[in-house]
């Protein structure tokens, strides 16, 4: 890639700093576009329960693309471009929906569901004029198609020839709880999202970064729900490109620290912190394992995520060198009885742009964009637990999650 | 229609609004019965009958501890809002229950100054009148939008 050395100069402490100017510039911007977004990574694309039948669809944007995610006759799954090859007019508008073929509003040039073009209006013109011309080949002129992989009921797709098997980009390591968390179909409970004003790769770092969770999140906190004193872990794929979060409510041990050390999450300005209607927090152990936190993500945008007894995928949609979207969907699973949707319902306080837990998560990522903008040659530093990206056990106390979406992002992106 | 808006009802739609709107939260609760119901959801949901809700509080306490977290946990910029609220329809009375549906417009303005608006929707609610005071015994936010600028920490 020639392009690459001169978009940006890496601090030479690696994946321990990240450039400041990578979250604002324009060119930095349209190359992420292109080298990671159009690279070889796998992105959500939804849930195998939102196409239950044939032509059903849903749409999603993968980076700056809009794409249309199809169940087709045979009850295989397609990722089509979400653009008309005749003009580029969007297909498709509604989020959801249902389909037998697609036709474009404009000319009305319309592709059947594996995104063949099938007719063009006055292709033989009128009265023997006009119309298209012998050369115009069909075949040539159908839509765009992501390859497509499904994995426990969840749909990824990528644009890349070179994207190795999705099982295999997620990593033998981080397997486990993938398919902990996906052994049984999915039910969803609804749809939210978030407008950020700052750039994609700040809440994803927040994403990947448990050290900021007990300290900024006082509410979980101080109910004593996350503490780094429990039992838990930081776990990293083969390449350090993905990562897992997890912990046991019930282990902590020595969990005073946060208030001897008088953290603005412990006990702090107002002791008695507690609930008054504790059936927020009602709750059962969702996998049997004792994990009450469970956070994985998988490079550059995906997070699919048990606190408790909610159990939702986000992704994000940059919008932009400074605002980014983040896309919640929140999900139980098809067999869960009354209760524990009851149960899933209520704990939604805890997640999403309301969350006690959540709400402060978008929140600093425009915090760090508003104080970074006048300073593009300096960088941030990460070096909690060094400069690795090695798995730590017994404590979260490293930022190895971050330096690990930085080792991927400096792999792809060739800086 | 099922009649005109009562006078009880209008005070408690008003007093709401301008208790949110003067930052006096403490007082939020008192606006409902006990139990109750106070979600915020999305329109997008509602009609496609997906339940869950940004904001779900069943009981007093519930609110109660929303303000609490606001104050005392929760961080973030500070703000103000403002609600515009019209056209209150009852849909129906039973006794002194009535269903209603207005709609509602939020601005939010930050501490530098920059307002916009945050907010639009309808409220569906259930109101009851005891002794001449109305409280709502369920307060339903729809919000037009599925996509959230940021944040919703103070109550709509
Ligand atoms: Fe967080």
């Amino acid at each position: 890639m020639p392009e690459t050395d001169t978009l940006i100069d890496w601090p030479e402490e690696g994946v321990a700093r990240a450039p400041y100017a990578v979250f604002s510039d324009p060119a930095i911007y349209a190359a992420e576009m292109r080298r990671i977004f159009r690279g070889p990574v796998w992105h959500y694309l939804g849930l195998e329960a939102e196409l239950p039948e044939p032509g059903c669809y849903r749409l999603i944007d993968v980076g700056d693309t809009p794409v249309i995610v199809l169940r087709t006759p045979d009850g295989g799954i397609n990722a089509l471009v979400n653009r008309c090859a005749h003009k580029g007019t969007m297909l498709l508008f509604e989020p959801f929906g249902r389909i037998e073929r697609l036709m474009c509003i404009y000319h009305n040039w319309s592709y059947d569901l594996d995104g063949c073009l099938r007719s063009v209006p006055f292709a033989r013109g009128i009265n023997g004029k006009g119309g298209m011309p012998a050369s115009f080949d069909m075949a040539e002129n159908g839509l765009d198609r992501l390859r497509v992989e499904s994995l426990g009921g969840v749909v990824f797709g990528t644009f890349s020839e070179e994207t190795p098997p999705l099982e295999a980009y997620i990593g033998e390591r981080l397997m486990p709880n993938y398919r902990r968390m996906t052994q049984r179909p999915f039910k969803v409970l609804g749809y939210y999202s978030q407008y950020l004003d700052s750039n994609w790769k700040l809440y994803f770092e927040n994403a990947t970064d448990p050290y900021h969770a007990t300290i900024l999140h006082a509410w979980a906190t101080r109910l004593k729900l996350n503490r780094f004193t429990m039992e838990g872990a930081i776990e990293m794929s083969e390449r350090g490109w993905h990562h897992l979060s997890w912990s046991k409510m019930a282990t902590d041990r020595d969990g005073e620290v946060y208030e001897t050390e008088a953290f603005r999450s412990g006990g702090g300005d107002f002791d008695e912190f507690g609930l008054h209607d504790p059936s927020v927090i009602e709750q059962w152990d969702e996998f049997g394992d004792g994990i009450t936190t469970a956070i994985q993500t998988a490079f550059p945008n995906f997070v699919l995520q048990q606190i408790h007894n909610t159990i939702a995928t986000r992704y994000l949609v940059p919008r932009g060198p400074a605002g980014s979207e983040l896309v919640w969907t929140v999900l139980g699973y098809a067999d869960d009885d009354d209760r524990q949707t009851g149960i899933r319902l209520k704990q939604g306080n805890l997640i999403g742009p309301s969350g006690y837990i959540s709400l402060e998560d978008g929140m600093v990522g425009s915090l760090v964009q508003k104080g970074i903008e006048g300073d593009k040659d300096k960088a941030s530093v990460m070096e909690m637990a060094g400069r690795s990206v090695e798995s730590i056990v017994n404590s979260r106390a490293s930022e190895c999650g971050v330096r690990g979406f930085w080792t991927a992002y400096r792999e792809l992106m060739g800086v | 229609m099922a009649g005109d808006v009562p006078a009880a009802v209008a005070a408690l739609m008003t007093e709401y609004v301008h208790a949110i709107d003067d930052d006096r939260l403490e007082d939020w609760p008192g606006f409902f019965t006990d139990p109750c119901l106070y979600r915020i959801a999305t329109r997008d949901n509602e009609e496609r009958g997906l339940p869950a809700s940004l904001v779900y509080c069943d009981s007093r306490a519930m609110l109660l501890d929303r303000v609490v977290s606001v104050r005392h946990a929760n961080v973030f910029e500070p703000h103000r809002y403002r609600h515009m609220t019209s056209a209150i329809r009852i849909l129906d009375r039973d006794g002194a229950e009535f269903r209603t549906r207005s709609n509602y417009l939020v601005t939010r303005t930050m501490r530098d100054g920059t307002m916009a608006v945050f907010s639009t929707g309808a409220y569906r609610d259930v109101i009851v009148v005891e002794d001449g005071t109305a409280r709502f015994r369920e307060r339903v936010v729809v919000c037009d939008h599925g996509m959230i600028n940021n944040l919703i920490a103070i109550p709509i």
